[in-house]
């Protein structure tokens, strides 16, 4: 009876493509990491500079940054990937004279490169519809009182468009968890792929669910620790009316169904492929 | 030779990029009823009174959109295959039956859209208001009727901007499935660049094209919804 119970225990949770290849996943968990975090952080900063010259009043800054986020948000970040990691091969030579053919040279960096970019497109239109979300007459409070345009921008207008990012930030890191997979077509060994490492080796279907296993367990965590940030946040809001917090929640399930609920703007802000 | 010969020449690879734009076209198209069918299903049966039901499809939902497109397409893909192999050998077939990929992108990429469009469905679901229902049973409708006539044009209207989004999304992810069997358009792309070395040329040709179709789209659905909306506020 406990034999055959191990047995089947052993079928469904394969002890031994674990005790084998098990550390491989943990360095693809630790690979995954690093991208998405360069990535988003990186991301942060060209966003930053593409969500001004966005809301620029020169019509030339704003129509670059509208065209640069209407072609990452418009195309597979896959294909965009693809452009950078064997793009930078066709202009080797370039590249070499330029001397960062060492950086392109590695999947890693053209991975975090690629991803970016696309974050940048997609956290640019997060922060203008943040920005544009704070009242006009908050900027015209703060300056008829004399603040100092710096001041106006960190005391006024930032710290009431953080809390309106914070949530589709969240969605954005999350999206951005989940396509970092696709670095594993371009030979990385990030979490993706080094499951199909393993696949490849065991010809075990089970290594696909457990590494989806592993990404979901991820994403719940950040989902939690969102949640956590968002409450202690906001929570000024949350006093003033009791039923903010339920319908905060709900309104956090449809934002991850893709539809970012507190964008404002009406531009559609999906997840990438 | 210079890039327009390459694309648009007679031994060009204009055509191949054409035909799996088609492909790519068709693998959207194919996948929105079963997916957003799908979706309304599950959404229906979130909404059941057994706690058994409700806690199933949130745990496929959970799944689905807890886990990498890529990796979601892959179990869908290889289980897909493994079932039909394990079904085919119990029923005594000698040969087995391969899985055409196209039918199984379609499979993957729908399981993927139903889970996302399921939560889209639920929010129309609840901000129906309950009248309707009671006012459409008073007046005699069948069931099949009330969701017809009564339900659907207003959940619809509700659902489309979410809906559409996931159009987007969809269609960014059939990108997805050239990595599997299938020739869509940037499976065109790689085969062109791999037979010319010229990569940022033909991925760029497929960016545009991928960019054509968001944008076409967008204006699209911004038209739908106007038409979803007239006659309110």
């Amino acid at each position: 009876m406990l034999d055959t119970l191990h047995d089947s225990a052993a079928a469904l949770l394969n002890f031994e493509m674990m005790s084998r290849y098990g550390w491989r996943l943990v360095d693809g968990i630790w690979i995954t990491t690093q991208v998405v975090t360069l990535s988003v952080t990186l991301g942060f900063l060209i966003a930053f500079l593409v969500c001004r010259a966005r809301m620029s009043r020169n019509r030339m800054l704003s129509g670059a940054a509208i065209s640069y986020i209407t072609f990452f948000r418009g195309t597979p970040l896959l294909c965009q990937l693809y452009l950078v990691y064997y793009g930078a091969g066709e202009i080797r030579p370039l590249l070499t004279n330029l001397g960062v053919w060492w950086l392109f040279r590695e999947a890693f960096v053209c991975c975090v490169f690629a991803f970016s970019l696309n974050t940048a497109a997609y956290q640019a239109e997060i922060m203008r519809g943040a920005l544009s979300s704070v009242p006009k007459g908050q900027v015209e409070a703060a300056a008829a009182l004399g603040l100092s345009q710096f001041r106006i921008s960190r005391h006024v207008i930032w710290p009431q468009a953080f809390i309106v990012a914070l949530r589709p930030f969240g969605n954005e890191l999350i999206a951005m968890i989940k396509s970092s997979a696709l670095a594993a077509i371009v030979t990385l060994l990030d979490l993706m792929g080094e499951t199909r490492f393993i696949f490849a080796r065991t010809f075990d279907f089970l290594i696909y669910v457990y590494a989806a296993i592993i990404y979901l367990v991820i994403v719940e965590i950040i989902r939690r620790v969102w949640g956590l940030i968002e409450r202690s946040c906001s929570r000024h809001l949350i006093v003033a009316t009791g039923e903010t917090q339920s319908r905060g929640q709900d309104e956090g399930r449809i934002c991850r169904a893709g539809r970012h609920g507190l964008s404002h703007g009406g531009a559609p802000q999906g997840q990438r492929a | 030779m210079n890039w327009f010969s390459l694309l648009f020449g007679s031994e060009g690879w204009g055509s191949l990029l054409l035909e799996g734009a088609v492909v790519t076209i068709l693998l959207a198209v194919t996948t929105v009823p079963f997916g957003f069918g799908a979706g309304l299903a599950l959404a229906v049966l979130k909404l059941s009174p057994s706690r058994v039901v409700r806690g199933l499809c949130e745990a496929f939902t959970t799944f689905f959109r807890g886990t990498p497109d890529l990796l979601s397409l892959f179990i869908v893909y290889y289980g897909l295959q493994a079932l039909i192999d394990r079904v085919s050998k119990l029923i005594g077939l000698s040969s087995p039956i391969e899985l055409n990929a196209f039918v199984a992108g379609v499979i993957a990429l729908s399981v993927v859209a139903a889970a996302y469009s399921s939560e889209v469905w639920v929010s129309a679901l609840k901000a129906v208001p309950k009248g309707q229902h009671e006012a459409a049973h008073s007046l005699g409708l069948d069931a099949k009727r009330t969701f017809l006539f009564i339900l659907m044009p207003q959940l619809v209207r509700i659902a489309l901007p979410g809906l559409g989004n996931i159009w987007m999304v969809l269609l960014k992810d059939t990108s997805l499935i050239s990595t599997l069997a299938v020739i869509d358009l940037l499976r065109a792309a790689s085969e062109a660049s791999k037979n010319t070395t010229r990569p940022i040329l033909f991925y760029s040709a497929a960016a545009a094209i991928y960019l054509v179709f968001s944008i076409l789209s967008g204006v699209l659905q911004s038209r739908l919804e106007r038409r979803a909306n007239r006659g309110f506020a």
